[in-house]
């Protein structure tokens, strides 16, 4: 009974911290938001039609994390389709933000605009980084 | 073997056969199909829900063509009809197997243009397209890095026609768009595009060692038209974005979202208008070096450059011209001239604005007055801050033989007819 307790205990902990640093995060990842990203993908991730992508509900958003981080810190200038459409501007490099800002920014759009993904960790942001492009 | 001879029997309808409702427009309860306009004035929207529409041209007939930029039933190029004189288009006959922005008529052919080409089609003397399958390729190869790759195009009374090629780039920096990143110099874009380029419209398959680089240092161009008049080219430019994202410690977001202006200009052959190395600042009335060559906001820059004939506020992405030619407006329209702004997006966080049908008098081939707005809500009304949130964009303007104003919409396909009723 008692171990029962303590694992009931341990569990829930480290939901609530999990929850916290997920909400810390998010918080971090906002600001990042404001600043670098909503001038083109707006307040409600809505983007512009035909020239930036939206970052509600989009494959790219939603899926293989490496790929997103990647497209954050070296940004985009092919013509590949998003879901289906075509944007025609060009995403600018960020390898000026750190891993931290990075992985916040991204656990705040994966989990915004309708969005509900698992968060970035700095960790992933630095193995994409050091790879070689 | 079946299904060879359907699509042989599909080859085969004729145009007035290809006939199919307009099951987009019914006759709409909205007073002046949502539009807000000057007194006298009424609107009609005559088609919906076809295609990305763009630019659009109208026949001596009242016939209209319009280019769209999405494909649908296959098609890009819609030629629309009205047969019950209710005003409203009721037969569709789709053909061009192309996405594009650019249409024009002229001397009894029909230009329409891709991304890349631009291509023509012999009239009948109902200024129907003969063989809609077999258009005349004129030009080729023009530069589609996907970033203002539309090719808009205007004809002259001489025999050519000029296509804008849009810069594949924000400002021609090393990285585009990029925090800090630095202009190239000299800027390598110019040589392929960043400007009009001259050809003739009579001759096939050419490219650029064809056509004559008429003016450069143009970022974007969408609207265009010759100026009868004056007989010379006007354009609208797409001024450059991103001056606060990219120079934070230079521009405020507020100061971002009214800079640039968006800029017109009278062409001749050999005409700079300095991008990327200046842009013009509607508030100072001053081109300005951009900071990407070492601007601050305040040196001013572009000594080799031309002023523009009327500046606008910043972001409001004008992708139509029209010199009103027509008899039906009140005098004070006559050669003056009409813009379809598409509406900002980079003036973000701010409210969006812009998504209207501008005018402004000329006389004697010069502005006479200060701009207004003709045409506004097509957005829907409310202050709003996300583009998507649109219902409609100005896109293409184009004149009816009766001097009514046709405007597009590239969010729904829409087609509106305004008129003018003392």
């Amino acid at each position: 009974m008692k171990k029962t307790v303590l694992v009931l205990f341990f569990i829930t902990s480290a939901a609530l911290l999990k929850a916290q640093s997920l909400k810390a995060s998010m918080d971090r990842g906002q600001k990042v938001y404001e600043k670098v990203c909503l001038s083109c993908h707006m307040a409600d991730g809505g983007g512009v039609p035909h020239l930036n992508p939206p970052l509600s509900q989009t494959s790219y958003v939603l899926g293989d994390k490496s790929k997103i981080i990647y497209i954050v810190l070296h940004g985009m200038t092919d013509r590949i389709p998003i879901d289906d459409e075509f944007y025609s501007n060009n995403m600018a490099t960020h390898t000026d933000l750190n891993d931290q800002q990075i992985a916040d920014v991204l656990t705040y759009v994966r989990n915004s605009f309708g969005n509900k993904a698992s968060a970035v960790t700095a960790a992933e942001v630095k193995a994409v980084r050091n790879k070689k492009k | 073997m079946k299904k060879f001879l359907l699509y042989a029997f599909c080859l085969n309808i004729s145009f007035a056969a290809y006939a199919s409702g307009n099951d987009g427009v019914k006759k709409s309860a909205d007073e002046n199909a949502g539009l807000k306009l000057p007194a006298g004035f009424t609107a009609v929207k005559i088609s919906e829900n076809i295609g990305r529409a763009r630019h659009i041209a109208v026949t001596t007939q009242g016939n209209v063509y319009v280019k769209s930029s999405k494909l649908y039933n296959g098609k890009g190029i819609f030629y629309m009809k009205d047969l019950n004189g209710d005003g409203i288009v009721d037969t569709v006959f789709g053909f061009g197997k192309y996405t594009g922005t650019g249409i024009a008529i002229k001397n009894g052919y029909l230009y329409a243009s891709s991304d890349e080409e631009v291509f023509r089609y012999k009239l009948n003397d109902k200024n129907e397209v003969i063989n809609p399958d077999q258009p005349e390729k004129i030009i080729t190869g023009l530069i589609n890095r996907h970033q203002h790759e539309s090719k808009s195009i205007a004809l002259d009374n001489d025999g050519n026609i000029y296509v804008n090629i849009g810069a594949y780039a924000n400002a021609c920096q090393e990285k585009d768009r990029t925090l800090h990143s630095k202009g190239r110099m000299p800027c390598p874009i110019l040589d392929s595009a960043g400007g009009i380029w001259q050809f003739k419209a009579n001759k096939l398959n050419q490219t650029y060692g064809d056509g004559i680089r008429y003016a450069t240092g143009l970022r974007n161009v969408v609207g265009l038209d010759w100026n009868n008049q004056t007989n010379t080219l006007f354009v609208m430019q797409h001024g450059r974005d991103q001056l606060h994202d990219n120079w934070p410690e230079l521009f405020d977001s507020k100061q971002s979202a009214e800079l640039p202006a968006e800029t017109m200009y009278e062409l001749h052959k050999g005409s700079n208008a300095g991008w990327p190395y200046i842009y013009y600042d509607p508030i100072q009335h001053k081109k300005i070096l951009a900071p990407e060559y070492g601007g601050d906001g305040k040196i001013e820059g572009g000594k080799d450059a031309q002023d523009p004939t009327v500046a606008f506020p910043g972001h409001m992405a004008p992708n139509a011209l029209l010199f009103y030619t027509g008899n039906q407006f009140p005098e004070k329209y006559k050669n003056g001239a009409f813009i379809a702004f598409h509406g900002s997006w980079n003036r973000a966080p701010e409210p969006q604005k812009g998504y209207l049908v501008a005018f402004v008098p000329f006389k004697n081939g010069k502005p006479s007055g200060e701009w207004e707005i003709f045409a506004d809500d097509f957005a829907g009304g409310d202050e709003f801050m996300s583009p998507n949130k649109a219902k409609h964009r100005p896109t293409g303007l184009a004149q009816g033989p009766d001097g009514s104003l046709y405007v597009t919409d590239d969010v729904k396909g829409a087609v509106y007819k305004i008129s003018y009723k003392k």
